[in-house]
This record gives C-alpha cells, structure tokens and sequence, in this order.
C-alpha cells in the first residue's frame, strides 16, 4: 500500500516562509517546553534512575508480552470489561462500528487516541453516520481544520490565536476578531458542552494498560476522558498492544516521567484509572496490534514500542521546531516519527529519516531511553540500502553515504553534537533570514558538515571507535 | 491454520518477541525530598491551580461553602460531611448531574510531591459529578497525605474500584495560543478543603 512519498523538506521549507509568525512561534513555544521539562528533571533526584528503570520494565514487558497480554485481558474481563482484539486498523474501526451500531448509537464523543489517528477512525465512522467529536480542546481545533495533530500532546500548537480565532468563528460563530484564548476556550467548553450530554459512547485511549489488574490509565489536563467515560452509557477504548505495564506499582515511574517530560509540569491534571465498567455503565476494551508485532520482530527498532508518546523528543528537536509537525505528513511526527512511520510505510516515508541532524537531543531526553538518533540513522541504512534515496540527495550526501553502513561509528558525532545543543538550541540550519531552508538545499548544512568533519577525523582506520566503546 | 483474530495477534507476538529476554527490574527504595508533607502538598497543589482552606471544623467548612458559593442554585455533595441541595442518591443517570454548579467529594489521600488527591468511583457516587460539576470542593484530612507518587500507588487498590482518579486541579488547557486557560471541559476550579 505503498503511496506518494512524504516531501518533509518542501513541506517544511513552506511551513517555514508561511510567513514571519507561525514558525518563530511554534519554535519559542517548544522549546519553552523542552526548558520546563529540563527544569523538573533537575528537580527530581533519581531522575535518571527513573529513566532506566521505565526502559527495563518496558524491555521487561515486551519481552515477554504474549503473558502480559493474556494476563491483562484476563482481569479486565474478570472486572467485566469487554475485550476484543483487531490485527489491524480495520479491524479495530470494525469493532468500534459493531459496537455502535448494535447499540444504535450515532454520535461519539472522543479524547485523543494516537491509535485512532493511525486507524483514521473518525473519517470511517462519519463516513457510516457517525457524529465523531473531539473532546481534547486542541484536537477539536485540528478537527475543524480538517487536519491531523500535528503534535501528540499539543495538537495545535502550530496555530496562533488568530487562526484558531478564524477556524471557530467559521464553526461556532465566534468573534473573529477576539483572539482571546479565554474567551475562545469558554466558546468551546459551551459547544462541547452539549455533545458531551448527547453522546451515546465515550472513547478514549489508554497511556497506560496494567496487566496484574487489567486496568489503563488516561492522562488528561482537560478532564474530557473522565466526561466522555462517565457521562455516556457506553465507554470503548482503544489500546495498542505495546501499552501494557505488569504492575499497578509501575506506574509510580512511568506518572512521574510522563508530564515532566512532557510540558515540565509534575503531573496531568486527571490520572484516570478504569478498572472495568463503571456504576451503570458498558467498557468495551479494544486490544490493537496494527503493525506492532512486526516492530517487535525488527532488531534494530522493537525499542521504539517502548515510547510513551510524551513529546519530548519533539519539543527538543531543532528540525521538527522550526518544520511544524503537519510537514512529516504522517501520524507521529518528529524524532519518534521518524522511527515510527517507516514501520507503516517505508516507501512513503522514506524521506523522514533524513529530516534529523542526528544532534541527539532526543535520546538525552527520551524518559524510556529509545535510542532515537541512533534508529533515525539505522532507517537511514535502511533506505539507502533499498535505493529510497533520491538521486540528487545519494550524490549531496558524498562521503557520508559510506558511514551510513556503520551505524555504531555516529555515537562520537552525536555525542559532540548534543553537546554544541546544549549550549546554543538555535545554532540550526533553518535561519530563516540567512538561509531559507529548503528551497535551494538538499540536506542540512550542519548535518553535512559535521559528517564530513567526522568522518576526515576518523577514517584513518586507527582512529576509529573500538566497538566495544559504540 | 484458521485462528481468530485474538489468536492470531498472540501468535504474531510470540512468534516476533525479541530473542533477549529482559529481567523485571529491582525498584529501589529512592530516599524522600519531602519530609513535612502539608506545606508541599499546598505549595503543589496552588501551583496546579486549585485553591486552599483550611476550615477549624466541619460546621466552620459548611459555612466557608455557603460564604464561597451563596449564589450557587445547584449543590450537590457525595459526602455526608458536607450539605449540598441535590440528593446524590436520587440519581439514577449521569446526565442529571448537568445543572450541579458545585460538586462536593471526600478524597481518600493527597499527594504531597505534586499536590493529587485520590478519588474513586465509591466516593463520587455518580462519577459524573467529578467532571459535569462547574466548581468542585474537594474534602481532604490533612493527615491523610503521602510523599509521592511511590507511596500513592500503594494506596490505591485498582481491584476494589472501576474507577480512580488522581485530580490535580481544575480542567486546563494550553492548546490556544500556549496560554493556560482553566475550565478547558472539566471543573472551572477546585478548592480544597483541608479538614
Ligand atoms: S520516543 Fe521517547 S521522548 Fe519521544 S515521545 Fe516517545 S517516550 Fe517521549
């Protein structure tokens, strides 16, 4: 099912000469982010501990996930929830229908869930008459802008007031001209008000599956989870298999990583925790592979199921800062996209891998030490290897092309690299009034260079790293 | 071979689950930051927007709530401790909740690393009224608090409950133009009493 191959570096270069706002916003806004996230890591002593044992545990789960999911399924169903599997993102769209339509539902209220974006849920079930309503304010906004999130915990975060100013008075008939964040919220709130009392289902996601007691976690700061699960009759949830933890005590590690390193505050608002159905009401629970078991199969990039989808390695990243995470054209954008999309598609996102500087930033602050950069190279071997390269870009890329088959020789670039980040975040490429990016390049100047410095530093054979030190 | 789908997603695991197989790792006991829990408790739980009292007595929180919220129509408690003017017990649908403009519930347990309290469906009642409320007024022992979140999880029994929740504050958003705005879709505030 291989389509139109993603063009990230145009997508970017438009993003980016939109205008003088957009990208300069999204970029401070991030990289805000990133800076909180820095500061309430600091503040928490066994941080790194923290990141090593979340990794561990996940290892530890995923390695042996055919017990933790038939233990989870288990005392889900001992509580009374409903467990159906889906092999793909048909299959999941399927059940959600069948659910539905056995009950004569016609209108859903949802919370964000990456895995009904990566099964295009909402546009399959409007297309059978079901109203599908976002509920998590900034997904609701990218929903009337018919576009995907272009962030996994800040869906809009590439829009200014304005636009979304613009989008609701066209929807809800607002002021166009009150770009007040309060008073656009309220207008909303009210909107969504009233869909939330109409629903006949709630759906959500899941951050967290626990298999001891067959319970998820949903992390919300809006609340809108806890409203669609408590309000409707019915509650469906869509939960991809790699989201299994084996203990309730697990999730003291992975609550205290996830929003610090997402946004640097301590915690969600709401760590909601559903353990079968509620008083009076129905769960359906939807265990969703959709390309999962063939990554655990894949050597080099099973790590990447361990993600938590915090965003963190997004807001750090200096490529997605300034490209937007729309130019990715794809359901996970940034570092984690990288890895994750070729998974789907390798043909079509083919590109992505290649839209890194490999400056490292993710790795340092992935919370479950994915070996982000380290896999984004990997891809790269990947696609050159299957002559998914174009022509001008194997040619642009010279010397480099060789180290591309010696993924381990890039630890030392990376290395120097993030450590250049530290002190100067905008050192980039994309200096908009120096260098428009995109328009005349074929790769990043600061990747090309340092390859090349790099790689006259280290291709006399003495020189290079033993393996042991990869 | 003609396996369900549920069969064929196990297989498609085992037969794809990595050759290392990683060990469940020892979790150490992290030596405590807080050691005097109220004081952080409060800090974290003002920072995370929601606001503090400290009632003398349960007939002194009866009043804080008719001073703070005179002009309420619709009050609804879950508690005994405290006097709303819609029966909890009269409801029989969560949708009749959508007039309550104050929710009252007694948490369990706050958390003084972060400023949560633990609510579960038994204390909600209807759990409804934890998110269609306007304003909540969460009820808190003040010596019913632990350190963090290590501590929390011990305290919470995911097999006695369908539902739990950790609530932080009131509903907030940053999705608009990256300013914090409360009242995204759950309550506009939460005030805790302390008592
Ligand atoms: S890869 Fe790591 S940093 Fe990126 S979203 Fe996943 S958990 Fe967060």
């Amino acid at each position: 099912m291989s389509s139109k191959r993603v063009d990230v570096a145009a997508n970017a270069a438009a993003f980016i000469d939109k205008d003088d706002i957009h990208e300069p916003f999204h970029d401070e806004h991030l990289w805000a982010a990133r800076m909180k996230r820095d500061a309430a890591a600091r503040a928490v002593p066994e941080w790194e501990a923290l990141r090593d044992l979340a990794s561990q545990i996940k290892a530890h789960t995923l390695t042996h996930l055919d017990h933790y999911l038939e233990l989870f399924e288990a005392n889900a169903t001992r509580h009374g929830a409903k467990v159906y599997w889906a092999r793909d993102a048909a299959e999941h769209n399927q059940h959600v229908l069948d659910i539905l339509s056995s009950r004569n539902i016609n209108s859903v209220i949802k919370s964000k869930s990456m895995l009904q974006e990566e099964c295009n849920m909402t546009a399959f079930l409007e297309t059978r008459g079901i109203t599908v309503t976002e509920s998590d304010l900034g997904e609701r906004i990218q929903q009337l802008d018919n576009q995907p999130p272009s962030h996994i915990v800040m869906p809009a975060i590439h829009k200014t007031a304005g636009d979304i100013a613009e989008i609701f008075a066209k929807a809800i008939g607002t002021d166009p001209n009150n770009a007040d964040p309060q008073y656009l919220t309220e207008a909303m709130r009210q909107d969504a008000r009233q869909r939330f009392l109409k629903a006949g289902a709630g759906m959500t996601g899941a951050n967290f599956a626990i298999a001891e007691t067959g319970s998820f976690v949903v992390c919300t700061n809006e609340g809108n989870a806890d409203i669609g699960a408590s309000v409707p009759p019915v509650h469906i949830a869509s939960i991809g298999i790699e989201k299994l933890l084996p203990k309730v005590q697990d999730l003291g590690i992975f609550i205290r990583l996830l929003s610090r390193s997402a946004l640097g505050t301590l915690a969600t608002q709401y760590t909601s925790h559903f353990t079968g159905p509620r008083n009076g009401g129905e769960l359906h629970i939807i265990l969703t592979d959709n390309g999962r078991s063939k990554r655990l199969g894949l050597p080099d990039f099973w790590h990447s199921l361990k993600c938590i989808r915090c965003g963190a390695c997004m807001n750090t990243c200096p490529v997605y800062r300034r490209s937007g995470g729309l130019a990715y054209g794809a359901t996970y954008s940034g570092p984690i996209g990288i890895i994750l999309d070729p998974t789907f598609d390798e043909s079509k996102y083919s590109e992505l891998p290649y839209h890194s500087t490999l400056c490292g930033s993710c790795t340092e602050v992935c919370p479950v030490k994915i070996d982000i950069s380290d896999q984004i190279l990997k891809w790269r071997k990947v696609m050159a290897e299957k002559k998914y390269l174009p022509i001008s870009r194997r040619l642009a890329f010279g010397a480099a092309g060789k180290v591309f088959e010696h993924p381990g020789l890039f630890h030392g670039a990376e290395t120097a690299a993030s450590a250049a980040m530290k002190i100067t975040p905008h050192f980039l490429l994309y200096n908009r009034s120096l260098n428009p990016w995109g328009r005349h390049r074929e790769l990043p100047h600061f990747a090309k260079q340092t390859f090349r410095e790099w790689y006259l530093q280290y291709k006399q054979p003495d020189k290079e790293p033993s393996p042991k030190e990869l | 071979m003609n396996l369900n789908p549920r069969d064929q997603v196990m297989e498609a695991v085992r037969s794809n689950l990595p050759s290392e197989k990683v060990a469940y790792p020892e979790t150490p006991a992290f030596a405590k930051t807080i050691t005097v829990m109220l004081p952080a408790f409060e800090e974290r739980i003002r920072e995370a927007g929601a606001t503090l009292y400290k009632p003398a007595s349960l007939a002194a929180a009866q009043a804080l709530l008719e001073e703070q919220y005179g002009d309420a129509s619709v009050i609804c408690s879950a508690t005994p401790d405290l006097k709303g003017n819609l029966d909890i017990h009269s409801i029989k649908n969560p949708h009749d909740l959508a007039d309550v403009d104050v929710g009252i519930i007694r948490a369990r347990f706050g958390v003084a690393e972060n400023g949560m309290v633990w609510l579960t469906q038994e204390d909600l009642v209807v759990n409804s009224l934890g998110f269609l409320s306007q304003h909540l007024v969460i009820l808190l022992q003040p010596t019913e608090l632990v350190a963090d979140m290590y501590d929390a999880y011990m305290r919470v029994f995911l097999d006695d409950t369908a539902y739990g929740c950790f609530m932080m504050g009131p509903s907030a958003t940053a999705d608009i133009g990256a300013v914090l705005v409360h009242g995204a879709q759950g309550a506009r505030s939460l005030s805790v009493y302390l008592v």
